[in-house]
């Protein structure tokens, strides 16, 4: 699944600098507020759906070689995230639907986790 | 018998919860520069991100050193903190002291020293109570 198609699907609004990140595909996903857990459960190259807006989740997120962030729960990531995400060339999407929903819709619609 | 290795110093700023991860960042891009395989500068780079975190969050910052060899990675991380007063009781998963403010933050949740584990091939906790502590990885290059 494209990182375009995980943003129709929650109907997110997008950020990025390279359009060309947008076709990336992504095969698993992971939901977590806590970045420790990310860090010690998640697979490499996942999209990574939170509702923690801090910079941190994007070096989180680097460190793992994830392309895309989801902010869930219309949470708006702030000008200080977004340079940083696009230093480390990942994509920011901002849905307003909660957690678990996003997840669940992904999830139908074809997006695994390992 | 130790082969030269490349040694790139790293300074942990401690004031700054925002910074925190730079030096794993600058060493996740040396190293792919480098030309070591993905698998490798991923474990490396997610062991000493919680280094640094922990050293942010524990001990007003620190040191960073990397030693790259041919064949093997060595992350040395040193700090003047508090020390660790029980270091078994800290490999455990979900342990933790970190203040309620951190776990706001994403962290402190106990993973910390059990991820480093987790993600080198070796790993070394000398600490003293109140003069610090060091930690050194070893990473095997796949």
């Amino acid at each position: 699944m494209t990182i375009r198609e995980i943003a129709q699907i929650l109907g997110a609004s997008v950020h990025t600098a390279e359009e060309e990140l947008l076709d990336k595909d992504i095969e698993t996903a992971f939901g977590s507020d806590m970045m420790s857990d990310v860090l010690a459960f998640a697979d490499e190259g996942s999209v990574l759906l939170s509702g923690l807006l801090n910079p941190q989740v994007i070096r989180t997120a680097h460190m793992l070689d994830m392309p895309c962030i989801v902010f869930v729960r219309g949470k708006k990531a702030t000008p200080e995230i977004l340079a940083l995400a696009e230093e480390s060339r990942i994509v920011v999407l901002e849905t307003p639907i909660r957690l678990y929903s996003a997840c669940g819709r992904l999830y139908t619609a074809g997006l695994d986790s390992r | 018998m130790e082969e030269e290795a490349l040694h790139f110093h790293f300074d942990v700023d401690g004031n700054n919860f925002a910074s925190a991860g730079e030096a794993s960042v600058q060493v996740k891009r040396l190293l792919r520069q480098m030309g070591f395989s993905p698998d490798t500068i991923r474990r490396i780079s997610i062991a000493m991100y919680e280094g640094e975190i922990n050293m942010v969050i524990h001990a007003h910052g620190g040191d960073a050193d990397v030693y790259v060899y041919p064949d093997k990675i060595r992350v040395v991380l040193s700090d003047t903190g508090p020390g660790i007063k029980d270091v078994s009781l800290a490999m455990q998963e979900g342990y933790s002291t970190a203040p309620d403010n951190i776990r706001s933050l994403g962290f402190g949740a106990g993973m910390g020293l059990p991820n480093m584990k987790r993600y080198s091939d070796k790993l070394e906790v000398r600490s003293t109570v109140g003069v610090g502590t060091v930690i050194e990885m070893e990473f095997i290059s796949a």
